[in-house]
């Protein structure tokens, strides 16, 4: 049961750090200025995936609705940035409080205790705190995805900060934290397979189903407006992808080129997969498959990122693309309106490389312990499900109380630019 | 009246279809759509256009009127028999008003005769290929 080496050194010293109350700052510990700009660039190519993902759904949507749809994500940026600086770090790395539901550690909130702490990874706390950030940022932004095109904007603002403390936080606190009980399970989630891909594709699903398909689907055909954008929003995120994932080893080294290889070989399995499969079911390998493909690689291999060599990011991402493509036309079967596939490719992707992963990790292992650590990762999904889901339907009921949460039909009718933004996302529509 | 004859008042059948062009807000052409397809006027082409009409917004700017900038607008041309006239632009009018009062800048409508229509897959010609 391999767990990153460096991460679990540098969380118990947390945790250390947190237990005795004292600040040690820069003494004793020194920064690596390697470690250190390699995490400060990751920290910025994460960043800059939430742009990109802005981008991939902007141009999946009608004209009506681009700005809108951008602002899902931009608005993420802004709200979640601001909460996980006052509490959001806290509750996700601090120590157990209620039962470990999540934690805490006064030190975090507003991070003002760690404004000169060096962490034994060798990096500021700094740097820490804003990398695991950008992943509470993406993480709403990616459910934003499932209800495109018919959310009011001031629900969908109060939805993400509710969504981000009380689900995102203790998910990020269970399998990250070093007391977190998945943690301590021995979960294998290298960089968010769980916490945030498969939290935000159920939680996506839950609220497809809750606010009910766009009006006129499935019957009106809905296409892009915009593909060249959603391609350049595609490889902004495969490129950002490598902060995600190789910047999840925390450290400058061997682990962090391990990570890189598996995302990139991932990616790669998934595009080209998907491109097969499509081309040959329906005759035309579509731009938005291979995006799709990319996508399904790049989730599969999140959580494995650190624990699978080339082969095994092969496999993961090829297989990822298999069922990914295949719970699309189950969608369309069922009849949901997962609108920008949150449910499809995050969901089933994450889920597919937490479970897949155990079959392929490096190291000699024993039929015994592969199950083992199946079984672990099964009840760590298991539980990320049901937490994400039940309490995801709670928040929307109190969201439709509290602001309403459904675009009005006048409202979808128009469009949420002219809505909720007063704005016109082409103005090169405009002659002049 | 008896002794009349039936073809006193023969007229000569002409083609009559006309073509309604509107001019909306862009905002209001899917209310607009799904109305008039709701009273099985299902045939039209949109167009995205740029224009002014009375919503001048003369600004005096350092001394000098500004000619405004143009507005964009949605144009919508639909071909009808004379028949459909009235229920087409009935139902326009309903759905691309602001509101029950209507604002400045709500749009236009206007009807021209049409000479011919014909089907480009059958080859067909007057009413029944509108």
């Amino acid at each position: 049961m391999k767990v990153s080496k460096s991460k679990s050194v540098l969380l118990t010293a947390m945790l250390l750090f947190a237990l005795t109350g004292s600040i040690l700052g820069s003494e004793g510990t020194e920064v690596d200025t390697g470690i250190t700009s390699w995490m400060l660039t990751s920290t910025a190519l994460v960043l800059l995936m939430v742009p990109g993902l802005a981008m991939f759904y902007g141009g999946l949507v009608r004209t009506k609705n681009v700005m809108g749809t951008m602002m899902h994500s931009f608005t993420a940026m802004g709200v979640m940035a601001v909460l996980w600086i006052v509490i959001g770090y806290a509750m996700s790395f601090g120590g157990n409080i209620m039962g470990g539901w999540f934690g805490w550690n006064k030190d975090y909130f507003l991070l003002k205790g760690i404004d000169e702490k060096i962490m034994d990874a060798k990096v500021p706390e700094y740097v820490f705190s804003m990398f695991q950030g950008k992943f509470a940022i993406i993480t709403p932004a990616l459910i934003a995805g499932a209800f495109a095109e018919r959310v009011k904007f001031r629900g969908y603002v109060l939805f993400i900060a509710l969504w981000g403390i009380i689900v995102y936080n203790p998910l990020c606190h269970w399998v990250w934290a070093s007391d977190g009980f998945l943690y301590q399970m021995g979960a294998i989630d290298f960089a968010g397979g769980t916490v945030v891909h498969i939290s935000a594709g159920i939680s996506g699903l839950v609220a497809a189903i809750y606010l009910g398909a766009r009006r006129g689907h499935p019957s009106t055909a809905m296409p892009p407006s915009n593909l060249t954008m959603t391609m350049m929003g595609a490889g902004l995120l495969w490129v950002g992808w490598f902060g995600f994932n190789a910047g999840s080893s925390v450290s400058s080294g061997l682990l962090t080129t391990q990570a890189l290889t598996a995302t990139q070989t991932a990616a790669a399995a998934g595009a080209i997969t998907w491109m097969t499969i499509e081309g040959m079911h329906q005759g035309k390998s579509t731009a938005l498959g291979f995006a799709s493909g990319i996508l399904a690689g790049l989730v599969a291999v999140t959580p494995a990122a650190g624990v699978v060599q080339p082969w095994g990011a092969l496999i993961l991402g090829a297989v990822a693309a298999s069922f990914c493509y295949l719970a699309i036309l189950m969608k369309d079967k069922l009849g949901y309106d997962d609108s920008l596939d949150a449910f499809g490719i995050h969901g089933i992707g994450g889920i597919v490389g937490a479970l897949l992963l155990t079959f392929l990790m490096r190291g000699r292992h024993t039929a015994g312990e592969i199950f083992s650590q199946l079984g672990v990762q099964s009840l760590a999904v298991g539980i990320a499900i049901v937490y994400a889901a039940g309490v995801t339907f709670i928040l929307l009921l109190v969201v439709n109380k509290l602001t309403g949460l459904r675009s009005s039909v006048k409202e979808e009718m128009q469009g949420m630019d002219a809505s909720y933004h007063g704005e016109q996302g082409y103005g090169m529509v405009n002659v002049s | 009246m008896a002794g009349v004859p039936n073809n006193h008042h023969k007229r000569i059948k002409l083609k009559c279809m006309k073509l309604i062009t509107a001019i909306i807000r862009e905002t209001k052409l899917d209310q607009v759509r799904e109305a008039l397809i709701e009273n099985e006027i299902t045939r039209i082409t949109v167009i995205r256009v740029s224009g002014h009409g009375q919503q001048l917004n003369e600004d005096i700017y350092r001394g000098k009127k500004v000619v405004p900038n143009l507005i964009p607008k949605v144009k919508l041309e639909i071909a009808v028999n004379d028949s459909f006239v009235d229920i087409t632009v009935n139902t326009i009018i309903a759905n691309a008003r602001t509101n029950s009062t209507g604002e400045v800048g709500d749009g236009k409508i206007w009807i021209t005769p049409i000479e011919e229509c014909i089907r480009i897959r059958t080859g067909e010609k007057g009413g029944t290929a509108i």
